[in-house]
């Protein structure tokens, strides 16, 4: 039976000092200087499970720390709602809207249900992705600030469902991207908020190298032997079985071991057939470990990065790919698509390798693997990368500065 | 007469810190000619975020990293003579984004007239033009003598750090930086200034300038 470290008490500011050093943190206080007593309200769609509501969770109590009154709301709605908002979702990244017409109207009546069940008199509104992008009609005015903050990737949307969303999105002050390849030509400003992972949480922060081992051995993998990590849901997009050919490639040089780390397969009826596809590809190889994780793996995920020796992300279409994120802070080697925001993470050759197919990923990781002292130095470079641009720290920073700047606007 | 740490400055040295939010533009570039025309029509805060705002967020690389625009030219389109051409671009030599600006078109332009088949190629990776809007924001902290200055910089963040020694020439329209340009000014240190003005920010990173800072004033303390 494995020991899970014990659970820590939510972190407060002070605890990030740590981390990012007192100046920094003395520079988030001085920035919420000026709005101290201001109102922000987030709305998503879901309180647990996604990386919203992951972020959410840490940001807001962080923020009421600034002494910003921070307010979240969650969404409500039905089945057929979340069904419309997921073929939204999927339509939004590039595929075909088959739902009916009628499913439009359905999504407004949602919108117009929560709209009249929330307060809106913040002084900024953060409206998180499409499903409660109506929201906006709630403005009365132009009271307030309020915001879109887009999570997905809109470069080739489904130009039916965006077509429909659009006209919401065009009465926000400003929309926010994860990357600038996501945004689309609006008649509003846009600006680049990079997602964030928090160092303190229990997928990232330092772990006893007894719980590594635990982990590690609690699924049959080798400790002496190289790893080669991927962690992602088992989705095509993540081309788990691209990832099981670049490995092929790289066991003829070297003898290490393959870990495709993810969920997904239970709940996903896709997800299912893909980890059955996977396996199919694994062929009963011992050294391929596929470890269909349930969704309170947190832990053991930040043990598998740990031990491993370089991390994959070979990603067909990505958003931002936090979990490259993840591997970066924990100074791990990267070998990853250039795809979505991955690039924005991994400079080639400074913070990590970028690669284009199965062979380019593959060589990259023979190299990695043959050569510690350059594994070492992208991993220390993109470890720096992380604490500089993607801690949660630098996105309460980016809150701030937005509030400030359209406080400022307002004065000018 | 005074010692130096008994010495006080006629003006405080003010420090203070700049937050910026990246603005996504309506450009992009798929090859270098297309950069050329994006460098010729972008705005000056767009100059700004890909060179001097670039250098801030990739402080911690030390070797081979310079401007956003040297990056792509290597890491998207392969062509690293023009890489380092552009990379070589000294922030330090410049007081306004205009005379940057020039450089860069001259520079990317010579290239493209050379190599018109090179130039059109399709990069790997679009180029996005971005640009920011600073927020300036006192951090409460003055120092009057060179003893308050020193502790003042031992805690100071990235971000000031930066905005006080890297952007400052671009405001102060002169070949200095905020540190220097007090030493100098208030406190009469002029060979100090120089020296803080010859660390090199390409090749170190901004703890390492910040390291180099706080030990030049130090043995500018020393008895």
């Amino acid at each position: 039976m494995t020991q899970a470290p014990a659970a820590t008490r939510p972190a407060g500011l002070s605890d990030y000092v740590g981390v990012v050093g007192a100046g920094e943190i003395a520079e988030l206080r001085a920035l919420a200087t000026r709005l101290r007593g201001r109102s922000v309200q987030m709305v998503n769609s879901t309180a647990v499970g996604g990386g919203v509501a992951e972020i959410l969770t840490r940001m807001v109590p962080l923020l009421q720390e600034l002494e910003i009154g921070v307010r979240w709301d969650v969404m409500t709605g039905g089945e057929d709602f979340f069904a419309i908002t997921k073929a939204f979702h999927n339509a939004l990244h590039g595929e075909s809207f088959k739902l009916p017409g009628e499913s439009f109207q359905t999504f407004l009546d949602y919108n117009a249900q929560n709209r009249a069940r929330m307060k809106f008199d913040a002084d900024f509104t953060m409206i998180h992705d499409p499903q409660p992008v109506a929201l906006i009609e709630a403005r009365s005015g132009r009271e307030g600030h309020w915001f879109w903050r887009c999570h997905i990737d809109l470069s080739q949307p489904n130009r039916k469902v965006w077509d429909f969303l659009e006209p919401f999105v065009d009465r926000y002050d400003a929309a926010i991207f994860s990357s600038p390849s996501f945004a689309r030509r609006l008649p509003i400003p846009q600006y680049l908020f990079y997602p964030s992972i928090d160092p303190l949480s229990d997928k990232n922060r330092e772990l006893e190298p007894e719980f590594i081992a635990q982990t590690l051995r609690r699924f049959g993998i080798d400790s002496r032997r190289p790893i080669v990590t991927q962690v992602s849901r088992f989705d095509r997009l993540k081309d788990p079985a691209g990832v099981v050919r670049a490995y092929r490639i790289v066991r003829r040089y070297v003898d290490c071991q393959l870990v495709l780390a993810g969920g997904g397969a239970s709940d996903d009826p896709e997800g299912g057939a893909v980890l059955a596809e996977v396996r199919t590809a694994a062929e009963k190889d011992p050294d391929i470990h596929i470890l269909d994780l349930p969704p309170w793996s947190a832990l053991e995920v930040n043990a598998l990065q740990r031990a491993s020796t370089v991390i994959v992300q070979k990603s067909l279409r990505e958003g931002f790919g936090l979990t490259v994120t993840e591997a970066l802070w924990k100074k791990k080697p990267v070998v990853a698509a250039a795809v979505g925001g991955i690039p924005s993470q991994v400079i080639h050759k400074h913070t990590g390798m970028l690669a284009h197919s199965v062979e380019g990923t593959a060589y990259q990781i023979r190299l990695l693997l043959g050569n510690p002292a350059i594994a070492q130095r992208l991993g220390e470079q993109g470890h720096e990368h992380v604490r500089e641009n993607f801690l949660i720290t630098s996105d309460i920073r980016r809150h701030l500065t937005l509030f400030l700047h359209f406080l400022r606007g307002n004065e000018r | 007469m005074k010692s130096v740490e008994e010495t006080r400055a006629t003006e405080p040295f003010e420090f203070a810190t700049a937050s910026y939010l990246v603005l996504i533009g309506n450009q992009s570039a798929t090859n270098l000619f297309e950069l050329q025309q994006g460098i010729a029509d972008c705005s000056d805060a767009s100059i700004f975020y890909h060179t001097f705002q670039s250098l801030g967020r990739h402080h911690f690389l030390t070797e081979g990293f310079s401007n956003d625009f040297a990056q792509w030219v290597l890491g998207s389109c392969n062509r690293p003579a023009l890489a380092e051409r552009v990379a070589s671009l000294d922030i330090r030599d410049y007081v306004s984004l205009t005379e940057l600006r020039s450089d860069l078109r001259r520079v990317v332009a010579e290239y493209c007239q050379a190599h018109p088949d090179a130039a059109s190629q399709s990069a790997f990776e679009t180029f996005f033009f971005c640009e920011t809007a600073e927020e300036r924001v006192p951090l409460g902290r003055v120092a009057w003598t060179l003893e308050e200055f020193r502790e003042g910089l031992r805690e100071l963040p990235h971000a000031a750090l930066q905005f006080h020694f890297i952007t400052s020439r671009l405001r102060l329209h002169l070949r200095t930086n905020d540190f220097s340009h007090w030493l100098s000014a208030n406190l009469g240190l002029e060979e100090l200034a120089r020296q803080l003005d010859q660390i090199d920010i390409y090749t170190t990173t901004l703890d390492g300038a910040r390291d180099s800072i706080v030990r030049l004033v130090e043995r500018e303390l020393a008895p």
